[in-house]
């Protein structure tokens, strides 16, 4: 168990309490694999016992139609859009990942907050603006950042993944010379900047997906093995504690000796991959 | 991105606020008129009117999908998309940009759903300061009586049954006016907000806003 942390002001009426489960950010830029890898890991873990929940950008009930079509018509102004991607982001997280979270699940997120920040701030937003809307998300058990050496390299995986360059991943909306593969490169160069000034301010842990997808498959694998493995160990020392002590008391006893074991993993992950 | 009170546009941008009920809409609606009538170019946007986010705003008060954090983030969309789309250009142009309703409906409303003060501020910090912010101050009977009296059935989330303070819904409408009332009354000096005595008679109201409206175009025409 671990207790809910937030980067800034809680959702309202957010009962701050210990959750058995463990949030994983997998973040990166468009076409690096996040969506692959989620699918593996995702396959993974429930092979391991563990129940998975995937959310990713505009799934929501709430606001994932009408983001989807209000990108059709290319006519989503700055603002607009990062508030809207905000809509979609708080009904997810009250409504999917903190109720699969006091479950007990894994909860496996395509980006977090930090594709929103880095795409508002490329925009021109105000960097403590975005920051402070997204004040209301819970802090993840681990971001897993998978980064790129170079934008030129995101073209040729967009293809491969049978796509065809979209107009707002490409940064059309910014109105930059060029058509849009150049457009789509000089906005992927403006997006990795961001995200590596962001790895420092919120612990990403970078993983090198200039490898081979088998390669990345397997570090993160390991990573989140060693992080669900906690969960495991957490709910056993929950179980044994159980039957003597309150609820409450209970919670908090082992809502913090995890936390201080899990820094300490986090730390030696930064050192080997980064 | 530019935020509230920074702006400088050719434009100037005057807006009503109060609770339901107390006749802002008529008012703005009669400025309205005489300023065409006077010649202005004139560009009038409401609350809640962006095409983009209609939709999901319709859909989500039917099937009761918000939470106090969406209601208020979506609100806060609908208000960007008139900001970029019906409030700066036509500000830039030169227009007069009539408002029914604007941020502070949002800080009222959301603070008293019990979202953070501070964080709904922060949210709308890219507004537009307006030239005149109208606040139609009438006190909680009055409003309430109105609006009960002239409609057959309150809906949910303007009830604020969302929040689960009464089973009734007029009794839900009047706590939640209550508190929406009470957080107009602290912006007034926070926002420096134009009260109006809304109890009294509407053609008295009127002339009080087009004199303080009719003194800004002047101050405008004067400084160019």
């Amino acid at each position: 168990m671990r207790e809910m942390s937030f980067y800034g002001t809680a959702l309202p009426g957010i009962e701050l309490e210990a959750y058995a489960g463990k949030l994983i950010v997998i973040e990166g830029p468009d076409g690096v694999g996040r969506s692959t890898h989620i699918a593996l890991l995702r396959a993974w873990l429930e092979s391991q016992g563990h129940a998975v929940l995937d959310t990713g950008m505009s799934r929501s009930v709430l606001a994932g139609r009408g983001i989807k079509e209000a990108k059709q018509g290319h006519t989503l102004g700055g603002l607009t859009m990062q508030l809207f991607y905000a809509t979609d982001f708080a009904d997810r997280l009250e409504n999917e990942m903190l109720p699969a979270l006091r479950a007990g699940f894994v909860v496996l997120t395509d980006r977090y907050i930090y594709s929103s920040i880095a795409r508002a701030v490329v925009r021109g937003a105000d960097a403590g603006w975005i920051r402070a809307i997204y004040g209301i998300a819970l802090v993840p058990d681990a971001i897993f950042y998978l980064r790129i050496r170079s934008a030129e390299e995101l073209g040729p995986r967009v293809l491969q993944a049978g796509r065809r360059f979209d107009y707002w991943e490409s940064g059309m909306d910014l109105h930059n010379a060029g058509d849009y593969y150049e457009s789509f490169v000089g906005y992927q160069k403006l997006m990795l900047r961001e995200f590596d000034r962001m790895s420092g301010e919120y612990g990403f842990r970078v993983v090198d997906a200039s490898r081979p997808v088998r390669r990345v498959a397997s570090d993160l694998r390991r990573a989140v093995g060693r992080l669900v493995d906690e969960v495991e160990t957490t709910n056993a020392v929950e179980l044994t504690s159980h039957s003597t002590a309150e609820r409450k008391s209970q919670n908090s006893v082992s809502g913090r000796a995890p936390q201080a074991g899990e820094q300490t993993l986090s730390r030696g992950e930064t050192k080997g991959t980064g | 991105m530019i935020s509230y009170g920074k702006h400088r546009f050719p434009g100037q941008l005057f807006i009503v606020e109060g609770t339901d009920g107390s006749g802002k809409s008529t008012q703005l609606a009669l400025l309205h008129q005489w300023l065409k009538a006077e010649g202005y170019p004139v560009f009038f946007s409401e609350w809640n009117s962006s095409p983009l986010v209609k939709d999901t705003t319709r859909r989500a008060k039917k099937r009761r999908l918000f939470t106090p954090a969406t209601f208020s983030l979506l609100h806060a969309t609908d208000f960007a998309d008139r900001t970029e789309r019906d409030i700066i250009p036509p500000l830039k142009a030169g227009a007069i940009v009539l408002a029914d309703r604007y941020i502070y409906t949002a800080f009222a409303r959301d603070v008293a759903r019990g979202c953070d003060r501070e964080w709904v501020r922060e949210i709308y910090r890219f507004a537009v300061r307006p030239t005149v912010a109208f606040f139609f101050r009438a006190p909680l009977d009055v409003a309430i009586d109105r609006i009960v009296s002239g409609r057959p059935e309150l809906k949910y989330y303007e009830a604020g049954m969302d929040m689960l303070w009464d089973d009734d819904p007029e009794e839900s409408f009047k706590i939640f006016q209550g508190k929406i009332l009470e957080e107009y009354d602290r912006m007034v000096t926070e926002f420096n907000l134009t009260v109006i005595d809304a109890t009294r008679s509407i053609e008295r109201q009127q002339r009080e806003m087009r004199s303080i409206v009719s003194r800004h175009l002047k101050e405008k025409a004067g400084s160019r």
